[in-house]
């Protein structure tokens, strides 16, 4: 686990109220983000996790406006608190999708770190041109300037030979390095806030750790805030410092990193933290998973979407109205029938 | 806390409903489905249907013998049928009396509605052999007893040797046509083997087979063709000549189809499927006609109703040049040798009508294959 | 990579190789040999010539020796550049085609640069704005241009240059600088002419193109590597001018492989209905009249002309993408 970092005391970095995310196509409608909150505090690392498809991947591209088409935000605020005075508020959802402002944040202020770096770098372009074009655009340095930052940052993580591995094309080189050269290009400009869409989920497992390792000292270099996406409970383990659980476009539970871990309230947290292989389980016992299946996105179950396969289902409450967010103190909130204030 | 979002339960149904006919669909049902959201695709097939059936009737259709030839009523412009005759119904044509001026030797026409004649439907006309078995002599448009319709109507002019035009349009259709038709059987048999042995085997005969395509794709066709059906000699009878020009642009069409294939072949043999088929022990034959085989046929219809226009095209530029079907053999391409020039067409434009049908065929074929394409893979998407 | 560049020059020395046994083989596919059909036009001409003279130019032209003595003697003359002697022009091929030859080769190219400049921005605006109104007319005219063949284009365009604009639309200079020697104002007249056939033959390519830039640069625009470049907030058409449209321009340029010949092909047919001075209406000409080694000799060249500019489009798309040069295909 990670060393335990002071129970926040600052004000979040980026805050995101309410989000709501869908999706208008000609089949219907998807719901991919329905209400998400959650916040960011500087120098801290906010694990994101889920299944495949509840809105994880979506709702931090939001964060950049990067949302493809048929999407659109259509609701919900992201306040920004970085600015170039510290302090100063922007509404990120209020700004113009391709417009300048957004665009000097993106990479320079947030920047994001992509799944599978292979097919997210050119194939025709080699990586140093891609840092370059990045540092040139954020940074305003001459060419040699950038060249040279460049190359410091390929040395910073860890890249052997980074002279050499600036003129080389993504595929000349392994996957460990590209994924390497990836988070160099992301951080190159000194970003409060790092986004990063399930980095590991393509490497091996060595390679995972190193990653991992990797990203834990540049946060503590440079005190920047860290996203970090996946659906691997053991990597939040390892990196997180506040933890939001998505469940079908919606955060059901947010606490730090302990808590989490150690008295999740959510059913849906129980579920997942039931359902890791542990080396503690007894012989020839049956590993739990959640019955039932994800609903189909055009299928949102009514009241409470988790209803349908939750242990602790209340039928006329669960199934007919929405919970909404409790706040359990210490930063840790739920989204539960269980926990709501009884008025 | 009344916000309960609850999706209608039609969604719900629409969608189970159309997950379980999608997964049980058989493979042409798909195909057939995606073609058929293509509108133009679909009414471009019945329009295509409906023409090469009119084909058979082209005499029908037609007025005037196709062959008969009078000079001095050459170059006519179109006759228009008038329908009305003073408020009563009654379809007649104006004779169209013929001028020469003696110091331009250029002939004009103009109407002179004293002589009418009546025009007929359903009339008794020049004789033919339909389906070349049954004698018909029953026309669609036509001049009642007494007069000759090959004197008196003529619904889209003449041409140089005073020949009517409608009819001879008719009668070439089934020419130009029927050519598309049969050069693409040879353009499959080339296609589908070459492209197949290709994929199927790869290594070294893949290679070979590869330049030779590249190389033939490389060469301009237009200037050998014209060289290849020069070098015919002009005794061989229309059959003859026929088959010869089919042969020729095969010769060369078959590069597309065969590339297809080979693109099939070889990322069907990656299939799961197929190693299936061999780790059950299907020899090499039975693997490629029952396992490979039906994942192409909707490709090479595909690929076979873009290779037909070309074909027609082809006909259609050779015998304009005058080195395709020799008279009296009748194509689109034939007839527009009247238009060769500038001066033809600026002062005869009449005689680029055929251009018309050629055009539309044209069309006709590609929004098929268009659609035929987008269909064929429906795995796609 | 230099395995890949002599992989190709040799296939293209060998596709010369065989455009050469073919036009050849069309010198001799006419019935009788070249001396007989040159007699044949004496006769026309209404002079003849005496069996010891034939019998003499026979040996002359190796006609006496097996067929592929004869082809080895021709290809061997075409390599010293003379490839035969035309008796409807009573001059050597090579007078007769010189300057035509430029003139084909330049047509084409013109049709290709011409496809070039306006296919791949219709394109890329085509699959930007896919289903706009814009994209819809694109499609549409290149679905034209495409199903329409280049001869009734060229009809088309005659007729209605001359009886709207009441144009003569023909040939490719006026009739002072026909034969005048070269000059800028030569050069400038050229242009004036040139843009009719220019235009009726780029249509089809670029209808043609216009389809594949856009089907590519729509595969492309979807791809990951767009969306990181739009995360690290270069604005939107840099974006898309740096990426997806670097890489939809490889199919591009393969395609600009066999538009050649395309181009070249259908300059012939255009060249005959417009009368212009290139080799498509001498070869129809020389085709008719069975002026065999003029025919046999335009063929060839058209051939290798085409083979080498396919060539060329090889080692540019060498150039232009990376990969192929470190693979070493």
């Amino acid at each position: 686990m990670k060393e335990t970092k002071n129970i926040v005391t600052d004000h979040p970095i980026l805050s995101v109220k309410d989000l709501r995310v869908h999706f208008f196509m000609d089949e219907g409608t998807v719901k991919a983000v329905e209400g998400a909150s959650f916040d960011v505090y500087p120098g801290r690392t906010l694990g994101i996790v889920g299944e495949s498809g509840c809105g994880k991947s979506v709702a931090t591209r939001s964060i950049l406006l990067l949302v493809d088409s048929p999407g659109k935000i259509v609701e919900g605020n992201i306040t920004y608190r970085g600015g170039q005075t510290n302090g100063q508020e922007t509404d990120l959802t209020s700004l113009k999708i391709s417009g300048s402002e957004i665009r000097s944040i993106r990479g320079g202020e947030i920047s994001l770190i992509f799944q599978e770096p292979m097919t997210s770098f050119s194939p025709v372009h080699s990586v140093g041109n891609q840092m370059i074009e990045s540092i040139r655009l954020h940074k305003k340095l001459s060419r040699s300037d950038s060249k040279d930052l460049a190359i410091d940052w390929f040395q910073r993580v860890g890249m052997p030979n980074p002279e050499q591995r600036m003129t080389q094309y993504p595929w000349q080189l392994s996957g460990g390095q590209r994924q390497r050269a990836m988070i160099a290009m992301a951080l190159c400009c000194d970003p409060k806030i790092v986004i990063a869409d399930e980095p590991t989920t393509a490497l091996d497992v060595t390679t995972q750790a190193q990653i991992l390792d990797l990203l834990k000292e540049l946060q503590e270099q440079n005190g920047m805030s860290i996203i970090f996406i996946t659906h691997d409970l053991g990597v939040i383990a390892d990196i997180a410092d506040d933890v939001a659980v998505m469940y079908l476009g919606d955060v059901v539970e947010s606490a730090p990193v302990d808590e989490i871990f150690h008295s999740p309230k959510h059913p849906y947290t129980n579920a997942l933290l039931s359902s890791i292989p542990s080396v503690f389980n007894r012989n020839r016992e049956r590993l739990p998973t959640i019955s039932g299946a994800i609903p189909h996105p055009h299928n949102r179950p009514s009241g409470c979407t988790f209803h349908t396969r939750c242990p602790s289902f209340i039928d006329g409450v669960c199934n007919v109205s929405l919970p909404t967010k409790s706040e359990l103190g210490d930063n840790h909130s739920v989204t539960c029938f269980l926990y709501e204030d009884k008025k | 806390m009344a916000n309960a979002t609850v999706e209608s339960p039609e969604i719900m149904d629409q969608d189970n409903n159309f997950e379980s006919r999608v997964s049980v669909a058989s493979q042409r049902q798909l195909i057939w489905w995606r073609f058929t959201k293509h509108k133009l695709a679909v009414i471009s097939a019945i329009l295509l249907i409906i023409l090469y059936l009119t084909t058979t009737f082209a005499e029908f259709f037609a007025t005037a013998h196709p062959l008969e030839s009078e000079a001095f009523r050459g170059l006519m412009p179109p006759q228009p049928i008038h329908f009305f005759d003073e408020g009563k119904l009654s379809p007649h044509v104006c004779a169209m009396i013929g001028t020469r001026d003696t110091y331009t030797y250029k002939k004009t026409y103009e109407p002179n509605c004293d002589e009418k004649t009546p025009v007929k439907f359903f009339v008794k006309g020049f004789e033919y052999k339909w389906l070349n078995l049954i004698p018909m002599d029953r026309h669609l448009i036509g001049v009642p007893e007494g007069y000759l319709a090959e004197e008196h109507i003529f619904i889209l002019g003449t041409d140089i040797l005073g020949r009517d035009m409608w009819s001879r349009i008719w009668v070439a259709s089934r020419l130009s046509l029927s050519i598309g038709l049969v050069g693409v059987i040879l353009t499959l048999f080339f296609g589908i083997t070459l492209g197949g042995i290709s994929g199927f085997y790869g290594g070294f005969i893949d290679t070979i087979i590869q330049r030779i395509i590249e190389i033939v794709r490389a060469v301009p066709t237009i200037p050998l063709w014209m060289a290849l059906a020069a070098a015919m000699p002009f005794s061989w009878s229309i059959v003859q000549i026929y088959f010869s020009i089919t042969l020729i642009i095969s010769l060369f069409a078959w590069t597309d189809l065969a590339r297809v294939v080979r693109g099939r072949f070889l990322s069907l043999r990656e299939e799961d499927f197929v190693t299936a088929a061999v780790l059950s022990g299907a020899d090499e034959k039975r693997i490629i006609f029952r396992h490979v085989m039906p994942s192409l046929y909707s490709h090479i219809i595909a690929a076979v109703s873009l290779a037909i226009p070309l074909m027609i095209i082809s006909e259609t530029a050779l015998s304009f040049l005058g080195l395709g079907l020799q008279a009296p053999a009748i194509s689109w391409g034939t007839l527009l040798q009247g238009t060769q020039n500038v001066q033809s067409v600026a002062l005869y434009k009449w005689l680029m009508i055929p251009a018309f049908p050629v055009v539309g065929s044209i069309l006709l074929f590609n929004f098929l294959g268009d659609g035929l394409r987008d269909a064929a893979d429906p795995y796609s998407d | 990579m230099l395995f890949y560049i002599g992989k190709r020059v040799v296939y293209g020395l060998i596709a010369i190789w065989l455009i050469s046994i073919l036009s050849f083989i069309i010198i001799q596919l006419p019935p009788g040999d070249y001396v007989s059909s040159y007699i044949a036009n004496l006769a026309a001409q209404g002079s003849s010539l005496d069996q010891a003279e034939a019998e003499n130019l026979r040996i002359f032209y190796g006609l006496d020796k097996p067929w592929h003595v004869q082809y080895g003697k021709w290809a061997l003359r075409i390599l010293t550049g003379d490839l035969g002697y035309s008796f409807e022009w009573e001059k050597p091929v090579m007078d007769v085609l010189g300057s035509r030859l430029l003139m084909t080769i330049l047509l084409a190219l013109f049709a290709l640069l011409f496809t070039w400049v306006f296919a791949i921005p219709i394109g890329i605006y085509s699959a930007v704005n896919k289903y706009s109104i814009g994209d819809y007319i694109a499609t549409f005219f290149g679905f034209l241009g495409l199903a329409i063949p280049d001869f009734l284009i060229a009809l088309l365009a005659m007729w209605f240059g001359y009886s709207i604009f009441g144009w003569s639309v023909g040939g490719l200079f006026s009739p002072e600088f026909g034969t005048a020697p070269w000059s800028f104002a030569k050069f400038v007249d050229l242009m004036k002419h040139l843009w009719v056939p220019v235009l009726i033959l780029g249509t089809a390519g670029m209808a043609a193109m216009i389809r594949v830039v856009r089907a590519n640069l729509l595969d492309e625009l979807s791809k990951p590597y767009v969306v990181t470049a739009r995360a690290k907030g270069i604005s939107e058409w840099r974006l898309i001018v740096k990426y997806p449209v670097r890489m939809a321009l490889n199919p591009v340029i393969s395609m600009s492989a066999y538009l050649l010949p395309y181009l070249i092909s259908g300059s012939v047919i255009v060249s005959v209905v417009l009368s212009l001075p290139t080799l498509g209406p001498t070869l129809l000409k020389s085709l008719l009249s069975q002026d065999t080694f003029l025919a046999g000799g335009i063929i060839f060249l058209i051939g290798t002309t085409t083979i080498l500019g396919t060539l060329i489009s090889d080692l540019l798309l060498l150039w232009v993408d990376p990969r192929i040069r470190f693979e070493g295909r």
